[in-house]
């Protein structure tokens, strides 16, 4: 009986065929050299293609779009700069995927990027989707910057193509669990986590900085990145008494905990790594934020002279910054500027360059270590004083903006 | 001990929340045993409306609770039509299809509303304003707020009401009917399509209530909040016996305090082993082990074997 | 040709169709290769999706039992194959040993699901199964301490590929004068474990199991009454669905070379749920079908949502990624309104369904 229907699946196939034959038409059509200016008519002009990637739909859209906006205006500054390299005026082209940061699309959209033939991805946003598309661009030879992923495995896979522009999961945490046993004077801190990869190991770290440096870890909760109810975690850790609650979880988190801890009396210190050091958490936290202690990896963005200019160009265009993207900004200029170098936009030319970098970004000074995380990567520690983001102290970076470099603060390549 | 007593009031006060949207899943599928997956989507529009009512009255001078009010009534309102909508559109031409085949429209219905809210309101989380004056009350070592309170007095006024509807009214009757043999109950005049409607209609305006309470409670609202949300809802009414009022009322109340007293206790329980990590499974163990011994819930007809 | 199809012997007619499917099967990598690799990708993701659906289809389609926790069998299978072959535990097992002991995992927890909700029916077996696959996923998200079995949510990474020899899954390679890439070899490791489970749900359909199952779908007590020992022959549905479900894990886990518990949220369920159910319950090609549209369906969103914008209106009105999602839900809800049954259902599912209506 099966034989009958068998032209039906014959029709389904050449159908799935033609859809493929479909997407391959629009392809170059999206690639089509944009018109460049007329003045650079007597030179020969060049179009170089950059991915970028982060999740423009789910829950952290939010900060996909402003890391994609961070990208965008990188290209946009960088054409207007007229670049040439290797006698060819360079036309920059940003290639804008959405991940949904969901591992599995992650590595369509990477092998997608790779058939577009870019010269190099900014990305992504999520560790969860950066590690397995880093194996996807490892094998193209092309370099990846993801200006946000800052789980310690991604560079410690051995790709001499996975670069980060953002202090990773052990640096930061380093830091923080330091800051909040000595600057905070914590003797008993509680510490929670979102259980995602990034919460998760920054959690571990500032556990382990914090016991180092004299504190004591009296409570150790969890949530989930989707909850709004803290109550029963915040209740058990009130019977703790502690001094200093630390999350590890993104600002949508952070807001309504924050409330939360206010409604039940909780007089502790509240403290938190950059996925909640973002004008986001003191909108949803209102008042309860007063007195946040957060830190964000770099420098801030405003104490550095280029930093200023990124923050004016980039909200007169696109609103306020979330997050990350004076990173995703500095991980094209880096890409740009390898190239420049290299004197070649060719991956196999510039790739080598790019582990040589010394770039002064909007986020500080960008120098990368033999496994490509940022070296020396700087951590800046902010209070939330009337609403607003106050910094407190720099540790790490080497730009003369910087306060004194703490070498404690950066321990490197700690294993994990 | 004022430990105990603070988690029994974080328990009930999300118990009160997930009994509210628990009845509308349990109305829907005591009278034609359909899953309304997309109920979460209501109450998340239902909070939403409300946000745009009270952010664009937040300006005109009128007393704050007046503002509350008017955003719940128009949130009510928009969720009662969502609610007849959905019915009308997307589950009455599927009486009678395959049992699976309104689930899988649910699913899609509730993608649906989850993106058209993501254009309107955006994707970012959205700070829901609070129009009630925050006062937070000491008992015995354990703190609540009047927000708390006016959530859990006002999740029990509605289910009596709603009591009230269902065993007094005719509409009520009409439901009871149709839910006993449809068949028989449009032999005896009553109108079918009519009663289900009413049933999706009451569900979404209860789910609406249950929405503004969120918004007000937690102060944030986000196209995705109502998935989890209705899930544990869902758990809720399942826990209870699904299709009966009581059970989803106490079904939702149960999951909040096992939820609260779970996430406070579990480690002191497994020495330690599991951790507050392991809050949600403990909801569903609790399930499980119920629907072991109780098949049909905790509240639920003992069903005969039938097919 | 269809004149000629149907004039033809059945045998006849039989083999024609089995050579042109093995051609355009054949022949997909390398006209998808000609839009990318990423292609590719995406017809290897529609395959693995085929496999786990139609594993699904044993346990929802042949069994009636509403399975909304089969991704929790999935990734039992994935996080096997990344532990035994990763530098996680430093195990490095080939491939042959772990497919199969991934299935023979997933199928006890099958067992393992299967025993405490042999009471249960309809909507209450769905909402534990889908408990048990959030268990399932909470368990592996938080297992790195006190011991660290599944490293939490920071994943596996550096997961071996499938590879017999030298001849490594993840590289390119020329064989015979064709040069393969790394998906490209997937596809056909892929294609030929996707007609090892059609052929096992052609068995199964007209076996005495199969009709048991049916038997049960149908009507529970009549088929205990008939003789069926309905405990022993539900089991085994979940044990042989959730034993596909562990192979795709496995090969999932080669392919990505990273696995992390956000790969198998209650979504993927809910997906591979609405594959089966889309296409057609308990009809091969139907679920075959269901699988392509919902894998292959976002990605021609994906392409074609902006250019079609900017077709109609000349510029981009809404964000094409939010219209995607959008869209996907409406064909769900419109494809259940107009093909109840599903897309391609049984031909007596069809009768069925008619009959009640009248």
């Amino acid at each position: 009986m099966n034989h009958v229907r068998i032209p039906g699946v014959l029709v389904v196939l050449a159908a799935s065929v033609a859809l493929i034959g479909c997407g391959k038409k629009e392809e170059p059509k999206a690639a089509a050299p944009a018109p460049v200016a007329a003045a650079a008519a007597a030179q020969p002009t060049m179009v170089v293609k950059i991915g970028h990637v982060a999740p423009l739909t789910g829950p952290i859209a939010h900060l996909g779009k402003d890391n994609e906006n961070g990208a965008r205006l990188a290209v946009d500054d960088a054409n207007a700069q007229k670049i040439v390299i290797d006698g060819k005026l360079i036309t920059f082209e940003l290639l804008g995927e959405d991940d949904q940061a969901d591992p599995k699309t992650g590595t369509v959209v990477a092998q997608k990027l790779v058939d577009a033939k870019v010269a190099g991805v900014v990305g992504h946003l999520n560790s969860g989707t950066t590690i397995p598309a880093s194996a996807i661009y490892n094998q193209a030879g092309f370099p990846q910057i993801s200006p946000s992923a800052t789980n310690p495995k991604y560079t410690q896979q051995g790709f001499k193509t996975a670069f980060r522009v953002m202090a990773n999961d052990v640096q930061q945490g380093s830091v923080v669990g330091t800051y909040a046993a000595k600057d905070m004077h914590a003797k008993k801190i509680a510490i929670i986590d979102d259980r995602t990869a990034y919460g998760q190991g920054l959690a571990d770290e500032v556990e382990k900085a914090a016991v180092a440096n004299g504190a004591t870890v009296v409570a150790r909760e969890f949530t989930n990145d989707k909850a709004i109810d803290f109550k029963a975690i915040l209740t058990k850790i009130k019977a703790k008494n502690p001094d200093v609650i630390f999350l590890g979880g993104m600002d949508a988190v952070g807001g309504p905990m924050l409330k939360q801890m206010k409604e039940l009396g909780i007089k502790a210190k509240f403290t938190t790594g950059d996925g909640g050091c973002s004008p986001e958490l003191i909108k949803l936290a209102g008042a309860a934020s007063e007195g946040v202690i957060c830190t964000q990896a770099g420098l801030p963005v405003d104490k550095l002279p280029n930093g200023q200019k990124f923050v004016a160009d980039f909200t007169s265009k696109y609103g306020p910054i979330q997050i990350y993207s004076p990173y995703s900004y500095d991980a094209v200029m880096v890409l740009i500027d390898s190239m420049k170098r290299a004197n070649s936009v060719d991956p196999a030319k510039y790739l080598p360059e790019v582990g040589k970098t010394a770039y002064n970004g909007v986020t500080g000074k960008i120098e990368f270590d033999e496994k490509g995380d940022i070296k020396n990567g700087a951590i800046t520690v902010f209070e939330i004083k009337d609403g607003k983001l106050v910094t407190l102290k720099s540790e790490g970076g080497s730009t003369a903006a910087a306060a004194a470099p703490m070498p404690a603060a950066a321990p490197a390549t700690e294993e994990k | 001990m004022d430990t105990l007593l603070q988690q029994l009031i974080n328990g009930l006060t999300l118990g009160a929340v997930y009994a509210l949207v628990a009845l509308g899943y349990t109305m829907v599928y005591g009278i034609i045993g359909l899953i309304n997956f997309a109920h979460g989507e209501v109450v998340m529009i239902g909070t939403m409306v409300a946000f745009t009512v009270i952010v664009s009255l937040a300006g005109s001078g009128m007393p704050p609770l007046l503002i509350l009010g008017i955003g719940l009534l128009v949130s009510v309102v928009v969720c009662m039509v969502l609610g007849w909508a959905l019915e009308r559109v997307a589950y009455r031409p599927l009486r009678g299809a395959p049992r699976l085949t309104p689930l899988i429209t649910a699913i899609g219905m509730s993608m649906v509303l989850q993106n058209v809210a993501m254009i309107i309101w955006g994707r970012n989380y959205i700070t829901f304003p609070p129009m009630i004056e925050k006062h937070i009350y000491t008992v015995g070592g354990a703190t609540f707020t009047n927000v708390q309170m006016a959530i859990v007095s006002l999740a029990a006024l509605v289910m009596l009401g709603l009591i009230y509807l269902v065993h007094r009214t005719r509409i009520g009757m009409a439901m009871r009917a149709t839910a006993q043999n449809p068949q028989v109950a449009m032999l005896m005049g009553v109108d079918i399509n009519r009663v289900i409607a009413m049933a999706f209609i009451i569900g979404s305006a209860l789910g609406a209530v249950a929405g503004c309470m969120v918004g007000s409670y937690y102060e944030i609202a986000h196209y995705q909040m109502g998935f989890m949300l209705g899930l544990k809802a869902f758990t809720a009414a399942v826990l209870g016996g699904i299709g009966n009022l009581a059970g989803a009322m106490a079904g939702g109340l149960l999951l909040g305090v096992i939820e609260a007293l779970g996430a406070g206790y579990i480690g002191q329980l497994t020495g330690d082993f599991l951790g507050s990590h392991y809050q949600d499974i403990f909801a569903f163990i609790v399930l499980i082990v119920v629907l072991m011994f109780r098949p049909s819930g905790l509240f639920g007809e003992r069903e005969g074997d039938r097919a | 040709m269809n004149d000629q199809v149907k004039k033809a012997l059945p045998w006849q007619r039989h083999w024609l169709g089995v050579l042109l499917i093995a051609a355009v099967l054949v022949a997909v990598p390398f006209i998808a290769a000609l839009g990318g690799q990423a292609w590719v990708r995406i017809a290897n993701f529609a395959i693995l999706y085929i496999f786990l659906a139609l594993g699904l289809n044993i346990v929802v389609g042949y069994a009636g039992l509403l399975d909304l926790g089969y991704v929790a069998f999935y990734a039992v299978g994935a996080y096997v194959y990344a532990l035994l072959a990763s530098p996680h535990f430093g195990l490095h097992l080939p491939f042959w040993v772990i497919l199969p002991l991934g299935a023979a995992i997933a199928c006890m927890f099958g067992m393992l699901l299967g025993a405490p909700t042999l009471k249960l029916r309809g909507d209450y077996l769905a909402i534990v199964t889908l408990g048990f696959g959030e268990i399932i996923r909470i368990f592996l998200n938080n297992l790195n301490a006190p011991i660290n079995v599944t490293n939490g949510a920071q994943g596996i990474t550096l997961i071996d590929p499938i590879r017999i020899g030298d001849f490594s899954f993840a590289e390119t390679s020329v064989i015979f004068g064709v040069e393969l890439s790394g998906p490209q070899k997937y596809y056909f490791l892929l294609v030929a474990l996707a007609i090892l489970v059609i052929m096992v749900n052609v068995r199964l359909q007209d076996s005495r199991i199969g009709r048991a199952w049916q038997a049960i779908r149908e009507d529970e007590v009549a088929a205990k009454a008939c003789g069926i020992n309905t405990r022993n022959i539900k089991l085994l549905a979940f044990a042989m669905g959730a034993s596909f479900g562990g192979i795709a894990g496995g090969v999932f886990s080669a392919m990505q070379g990273f696995v992390s518990p956000e790969s198998f949220s209650l979504m993927e369920s809910i997906t591979i749920l609405a594959m089966v159910v889309l296409g057609g319950m308990g009809h091969i090609p139907g679920v075959i079908l269901g699988a392509i549209l919902l894998t292959a369906l976002p990605e021609v969103l994906r392409y074609g949502i902006e250019p079609l914008q900017d077709a109609i209106f000349g510029r981009s009105i809404v964000d094409p990624e939010s219209l995607r999602m959008l869209i996907f839900g409406l064909a769900m809800v419109l494809v259940m309104r107009f093909r109840p049954a599903g897309l391609w259902p049984s031909s007596q599912r069809r009768r069925e369904l008619a009959e009640s209506e009248k």
